[in-house]
């Protein structure tokens, strides 16, 4: 009797793996058939658990050595599909790899196991006077391998940059079972930037078993304003003129009439009453500096139409003007039974144009659209509302969420600012990239995953044949062989 | 099509080539690839010297033509640049608007192309990160001459793979740039430069330290240290007059004695050797976890080192001329042990062509094979500056 390759795997996963590490069932399979964009499902072939970063090695390896596919999951909290299961693979799930293996304030560096919690190492570093910057809004469950996958982002951004700014090393599995360093303590590692690649990749370029991350000094100081403005270009013209004068906040966060009522229903925010639209603007750094500078957002506000603002200079204050921006997504729950969530992004000075145009599609097509956004840097949250149970709805919700990415595109913005391409957008790449820029794209799978066993199915839309690999090299370079060469 | 008696670091030029378009680099690199011609881009030339001399140069691409700004829009904070535009010319440029690019410009003339290849950064990288850190899209001709583009004119884009940052410090090995686009930041409006004496490493280290830890969210901190040990540590602030001022107390209190100015000090920011001399240096580039900061600088006593002690990445130089070409490749050895102790790296940048053989220039480089490979993809035929960079690449 011939065995599968997934029978193989499976076996070789009981030999690595503690009983409960190795998940066949299939009413417990279900349970992983889905991250955070549930309306893609797939049930895993197998779903495995992994103990300790050897173990993830090993399971990796093992996928190399049997020419099965895998994907990594963190927390599962990713909103594009990038965890979504493949149907003859196997899930490798990071969650019991949650060691924070070191935190060093002399080096400004924490190192992670990739099934840490985000928020946990901010809470590990908190004592030192520092924190990990990114800070992604499900950042209490989200793990550092995924933010690594997905090169995540967060409110904060604006001033402090993505993943991709603050992890300086990784330890990897290759898809080919290698277990490499990229990166390090120090910055500018000789040699390519494969770190850079790794980044945001979403888990097509191997696993991550251990990152290392920059931490950042805590503010001294920080302080949120809530202003409310009666419609979103007015809004818009104080993140305009925000930007104009110099100041560089640490987030702007902007929310229209739609999404206020959905987070006034849901979480009692008192944000400004009959507000066609609010900013958050949070300021942070010296005090004296950011004194200066509020003292600039708040006439700005004022100058550009804001009726009403408010100044929270505490924790407490602060957390109850983010509590409405931070429920948004869970609260348009309130008023739709069903919505989908966009991520594009646009050049902010695009902003009031786009909006109208989105208006505009919503109008036409009878499809409501909340919008919440990263105003700042133009990453647009539109919150596409329908309800599955009317028939066609759901259809034409899908048609405005795409008509709103290619608006994006044609302001020369971008599909995704920081949810990932994933299962869900990969067709839209070919909207945004020409071919022979996916083509050279895949040259870095290649390089890494010629036979495409790591996350395949994600990201491209069309994947690249790699060839027969007439470079690989795995022995003793050419030059060295040939004794031309002797130390690289 | 110019004949040429030119050499890239004592490599005989087939040929110059001088293209104005992206167009025009992506057929030069068509008939390259029909012709299995190797072709090395350069900018300014600033830094074609740097890491190992080209195997062969039978096209020197030459794109100090293809320049200027191409797009400059301040309210989104972005500036799109061609590859041989040199960095000051953009300044200038994004300065009318109250911004920059948050880079320094180690060497004069120096093209935003030849930064990225060779992600060349100065004291300001505590602040803004280096190129890797800024540059958000890039257009590339490849060896095969097919134009392709990554990253885009937003800052928050995760689509796709971020190309981009493969090519910056590739040293014009997988692919040629040709236009960028980067982020920008406000000028600030005000700027003060604090230096203090330093008596060894240990109290360069010991300032470094306070320096970061305080909440002065220094813009630069870098350090001047001479032959015999001693020096000075800069501490720039950057930001809003009353803020300046105030962080200028604390960093008073934690310095003592300093010396201040609203201007950059004489030498600042630039490498501690002379790029221009008949007789080259060997240049160190020296990268560390900052907490080594103290053994570094012990180590490389009797050298000239200047740098970013902040971001743990100094620079040193090396007298060649009279020395045993054994003696410096054990030099070398001996500060790259204590940069690799200190979970970092030790490069040769630049060095007297005929010595280069007797260095390893690059050092140990860990997943070269990975690297190998995606070489191998962008540059199956080994044609861009080959040789030039790590592992034979």
């Amino acid at each position: 009797m011939t065995t599968t390759p997934i029978q193989r795997l499976t076996r070789r996963a009981r030999e690595l793996l503690p009983p409960a590490g190795v998940i066949t069932d299939e009413a417990r399979l279900r349970t992983y058939e889905c991250d955070g964009l549930a309306h893609y499902r797939v049930t895993p072939a197998l779903v495995v658990i992994p103990e300790d970063t050897g173990q993830l090695a090993g399971i990796v390896r093992a996928c190399a050595e049997l020419g099965v596919p895998y994907v990594a999951r963190g927390s599962g909290t990713g909103l594009s599909g990038g965890a979504l299961p493949h149907a003859e693979g196997v899930l490798v799930v990071t969650s019991r790899l949650r060691a924070i293996r070191e935190i060093r304030v002399e080096d400004q560096r924490a190192v992670v196991e990739p099934g840490v919690i985000n928020l946990d190492v901010t809470r590990a570093a908190t004592p030192s006077g520092y924190y990990y910057a990114p800070d992604p809004s499900s950042q209490q469950v989200c793990s550092i391998g995924g933010n690594v996958a997905e090169n995540s982002g967060g409110a904060h951004c604006l001033k402090y940059g993505f993943t991709t700014n603050h992890v300086t090393g990784v330890e990897m599995v290759t898809p080919d079972g290698e277990l490499v360093r990229l990166g390090g303590d120090a910055p500018d590692t000789p040699g390519y930037d494969l770190l850079g690649a790794v980044v945001g990749s979403e888990g097509t370029l191997g696993v991550v078993t251990e990152v290392t991350v920059r931490l950042t000094r805590l503010p001294e100081k920080v302080v949120t304003v809530l202003a409310g403005f009666d419609s979103t270009d007015r809004a818009g013209a104080a993140v305009s003129a925000i930007i104009a004068a110099g100041v560089v906040p640490a987030a702007v966060e902007m929310m229209d009439a739609l999404s206020i009522e959905a987070a006034e229903a849901a979480v009692q925010c008192h944000y400004p009453a009959g507000a066609g639209a609010v900013l958050v603007v949070e300021l942070d750094g010296p005090s004296s500096d950011v004194d200066a500078e509020y003292a600039d957002v708040a006439q700005l506000c004022e100058q550009n139409g804001a009726f009403e603002v408010r100044t929270a200079t505490d924790a407490a204050e602060r957390a109850l003007i983010w509590k409405g921006r931070k429920s948004a997504f869970a609260a348009v729950g309130r008023i739709s039974p069903d919505y989908i969530v966009q991520d594009g992004v646009i050049p902010r000075t695009a902003l009031p144009e786009v909006l109208r145009r989105i208006g505009e599609l919503s109008e036409q097509s009878g499809v409501r659209v909340a919008n919440v956004f990263h105003a700042g840097d133009g990453n647009l949250h539109p919150l596409v509302l329908f309800d599955d149970a009317v028939e066609g709805a759901g259809q034409a919700a899908e048609e405005v969420s795409r008509a709103i990415l290619d608006l994006c595109i044609e302001h020369g913005g971008s599909i995704t600012g920081e949810h990932g391409v994933g299962a869900d957008k990969a067709p839209y790449m070919a909207r945004m990239f020409a071919e022979d820029d996916l083509d050279t794209m895949q040259l870095v799978r290649c390089a890494f995953d010629p036979d495409r066993i790591s996350n395949p199915g994600k990201v491209f839309p069309t994947p690249r044949l790699c060839g027969e690999r007439p470079g690989r090299r795995r022995g003793v370079h050419p030059l060295q062989e040939a004794g031309l060469a002797e130390v690289f | 099509m110019v004949a040429t008696t030119v050499t890239v670091d004592g490599v005989a030029v087939g040929r110059v080539e001088r293209p104005t378009t992206t167009a025009e680099v992506a057929a030069v690199l068509r008939e390259a690839a029909a012709d299995g011609h190797t072709v090395v881009p350069t900018g300014a030339g600033t830094k074609i010297t740097w890491g190992l001399p080209p195997h062969s140069a039978d096209v020197l691409l030459d794109l100090s033509g293809l320049d200027g700004v191409v797009e400059h829009e301040a309210g989104d904070l972005i500036v799109t640049a061609r590859a041989g535009t040199p960095l000051a010319q953009v300044q200038e440029q994004v300065a009318s608007a109250g911004q920059r690019l948050l880079l320094d410009e180690t060497v004069p003339g120096g093209t935003v192309g030849g930064i990225l290849a060779t992600n060349a950064s100065g004291p300001r990288r505590l602040l803004g990160g280096t190129m890797r850190d800024l540059l958000i899209g890039v257009t590339f001709v490849r060896a095969d001459g097919v134009i392709a583009r990554a990253g885009g004119k937003v800052v928050k884009n995760v689509a796709g793979y971020d190309v981009g940052k493969l090519l910056v410090g590739s040293y014009g090995t997988l692919a040629v740039v040709t236009e960028c686009t980067f982020r920008l930041h406000p000028v600030p409006r005000a700027r003060r430069w604090l230096t203090a004496p330093v008596g060894s490493g240990q109290e360069a280290h010991a300032l470094t330290q306070a320096m970061i830890h305080a909440q002065v969210v220094p813009a630069a901190v870098d350090v001047a240290i001479d032959a015999d040990g001693r020096g000075t540590l800069t501490v720039l602030l950057e930001g809003r007059p009353d803020g300046v001022e105030g962080r200028a107390d604390v960093v008073r209190r934690l310095l003592g004695e300093t010396a201040e100015s609203d201007h950059a000090p004489e030498g600042w920011g630039g490498y501690p050797w002379d790029a221009t001399a008949t007789e080259r240096d060997v240049a160190l580039k020296l990268a560390f976890g900052i907490s080594g900061l103290g053994d570094v600088l012990e180590a490389a006593r009797g050298l000239i080192v200047r740098g970013s002690s902040g971001a743990g990445v100094l620079y040193a130089a090396l007298p060649a001329t009279g020395s045993d070409p054994a003696d410096i490749a054990a030099t070398v050895e001996r500060l790259r042990g204590v940069c690799v102790h200190h979970r970092g790296s030790l490069v040769v940048l630049d060095a007297p062509v005929g010595l280069k053989p007797a260095l390893d220039v690059w050092g140990p480089v860990p997943a070269l094979g990975l690297m190998q490979r995606v070489k191998d993809e962008f540059d199956p035929d080994r044609r861009l500056s080959p040789g030039r960079f790590v592992g034979g690449i």
